[in-house]
C-alpha cells in the first residue's frame, strides 16, 4: 500500500472549486483542532492522497515555520492547481473559521459567564483530545504493522521528549530532526 | 478595548512568532501567552484560557486564537489583519519551499529528508494527544468522553461528528 505511486489513489486531478470544498469541509468539520480531520478527509473520504503520501506531506507542512495546517494546504493546493490551487484551499481552510472566530468574539464579550456554555466547551474539549488520540494510533499504526524499528525509536524520544521531559520544541527540531535524517541517509546508502 | 498601537504591535509580533514556529501553532502558544498576558496585559489570564478554549472547540485551525485576540485589540479589521499576519508570510515562504522540494523528488537527501521527518512527526502529534489529553480531562466523565471518541474515530467509519455532539450533550446537561 505504502509503495504505491500517490497518482494510483487520485484517479484525476482535483479542479480549484473541489479544493476550496474539501478545506472548507476539513474547517467546518474541524472540532478541536483540524488535523486529524484533514486525514479523515483528504486520505478517507475524498482519497486525494494515500497514507504513505499523507505522513510525508504532514511532516514536511509541521517542520515548515508557521500554522502547520496552513502549510498542509499550501503544498496540497499547489501540487495539484500552481498559485491558484494554494490560494483555493487556503481560503477554503481559513476563511470561513475567521469569519465564527469573530462572531465568538462578539459573543464572548457578552455570555462568557454562563455555565452552560462552560460545559459545552468542556464536553468538546475532551473530544477533541480523543480525536487527536486517534489521529496518532493511525499515524503510528504503519510503523508497527511494518515493524520499522528506527522510525519507532525516532517516534518514541520525540514523544518523550515533548510530552513527558517538556523540552521546547525548538530544541527537538534543532537537534533531533538531523539526528533522524543522518540515520535514514546512513541507512540508504 | 481598542488600542490600534497594541494592535499594530500584536500583528508583529505574529509575523515574527509565524516563523519561529515550526511544529505548529500549538507549541507556538507558551509564547503567545508571555506576549499578550505576561509583558503588555492586553488580555486576563482568563481570558487567554478562554480565547484558547473557544479557538480549540470551534470548527477550523487551532490558530484562530489569534483572531480572537485581534478582534479584542481592534474589531472586525483587527481580527482579520491578524488571521492574514499569521498565515500569509509563511504561506508564501512555503509555496516557494514545495515547489523545490517536488523538484528533487527522487534525491537520496530528499528521501532521507523525509524517512526522517515522518517519525518525529508521529512523536509530536502523540505528544500534543497526550498533553491536550492531560488539560482537557479533569473528571471521569471527560475521560470516557476522550477515550469512546478516539475509539469510535479509530476502529469505525462513524463520522466522528457524532461524537462531538454527543460531548456537547453531554456537557450541556452538567457531566463534563
Amino acid at each position: 500500500m505504502s509503495e504505491s505511486p500517490p497518482a494510483a489513489a487520485t484517479p484525476h486531478v482535483p479542479t480549484l472549486s473541489e479544493l476550496f470544498l474539501g478545506f472548507l469541509a476539513i474547517a467546518l468539520t474541524g472540532f478541536g483542532g483540524v488535523l486529524p480531520w484533514a486525514r479523515i478527509v483528504l486520505v478517507e473520504r475524498r482519497r486525494w492522497l494515500s497514507d504513505a503520501q499523507f505522513s510525508a506531506d504532514l511532516a514536511l507542512s509541521q517542520f515548515l515555520p508557521g500554522p502547520n495546517i496552513m502549510n498542509l494546504s499550501i503544498l496540497i493546493g499547489s501540487r495539484f492547481r500552481g498559485p491558484a490551487g494554494a490560494v483555493a484551499c487556503a481560503f477554503g481552510l481559513a476563511g470561513f473559521p475567521t469569519l465564527l472566530m469573530i462572531v465568538c468574539g462578539a459573543f464572548y464579550s457578552r455570555y462568557s459567564d454562563v455555565a452552560w456554555l462552560r460545559g459545552i466547551l468542556a464536553g468538546m474539549g475532551a473530544a477533541a483530545a480523543g480525536l487527536l488520540i486517534s489521529l496518532a494510533c493511525k499515524l503510528a499504526a504503519p510503523l508497527l504493522r511494518e515493524r520499522r524499528i528506527p522510525a519507532l525509536a525516532v517516534a518514541l524520544i520525540a514523544f518523550t521528549a515533548v510530552a513527558l521531559v517538556r523540552i521546547p520544541l525548538y530544541w527537538v527540531v534543532v537537534l533531533l530532526a538531523p539526528a533522524s535524517v543522518a540515520v535514514f541517509w546512513w541507512r540508504g546508502k | 478595548m481598542r488600542d490600534d498601537s497594541a494592535l499594530s504591535v500584536f500583528l508583529l509580533q505574529l509575523v515574527f512568532l509565524s516563523f519561529v514556529a515550526i511544529g505548529g501553532i500549538n507549541a507556538a502558544v507558551p509564547e503567545l501567552h508571555r506576549q499578550v498576558v505576561e509583558a503588555n496585559h492586553w488580555l486576563s489570564e482568563r481570558e487567554f484560557t478562554d480565547f484558547f478554549a473557544i479557538a480549540n472547540a470551534a470548527p477550523g485551525p487551532n490558530m484562530l486564537i489569534a483572531t480572537l485576540i485581534g478582534y479584542q485589540l481592534g474589531g472586525v479589521l483587527g481580527a482579520l489583519a491578524a488571521t492574514a499576519a499569521l498565515c500569509t508570510p509563511t504561506c508564501v515562504l512555503t509555496y516557494f519551499i514545495v515547489k523545490a522540494w517536488d523538484r528533487f523528488k527522487d534525491a537520496p537527501l530528499r528521501i532521507a529528508i523525509q524517512a526522517g521527518l515522518v517519525p518525529i512527526t508521529v512523536g509530536l502529534v502523540a505528544a500534543t494527544a497526550y498533553l491536550l489529553t492531560r488539560a482537557a480531562d479533569q473528571s471521569m466523565a471527560t475521560i470516557a468522553i476522550s477515550l469512546a471518541t478516539a475509539a469510535v474515530a479509530y476502529f469505525t467509519r462513524i463520522n466522528p461528528l457524532w461524537a462531538f455532539a454527543a460531548a456537547a450533550a453531554l456537557g450541556l446537561a452538567g457531566f463534563a
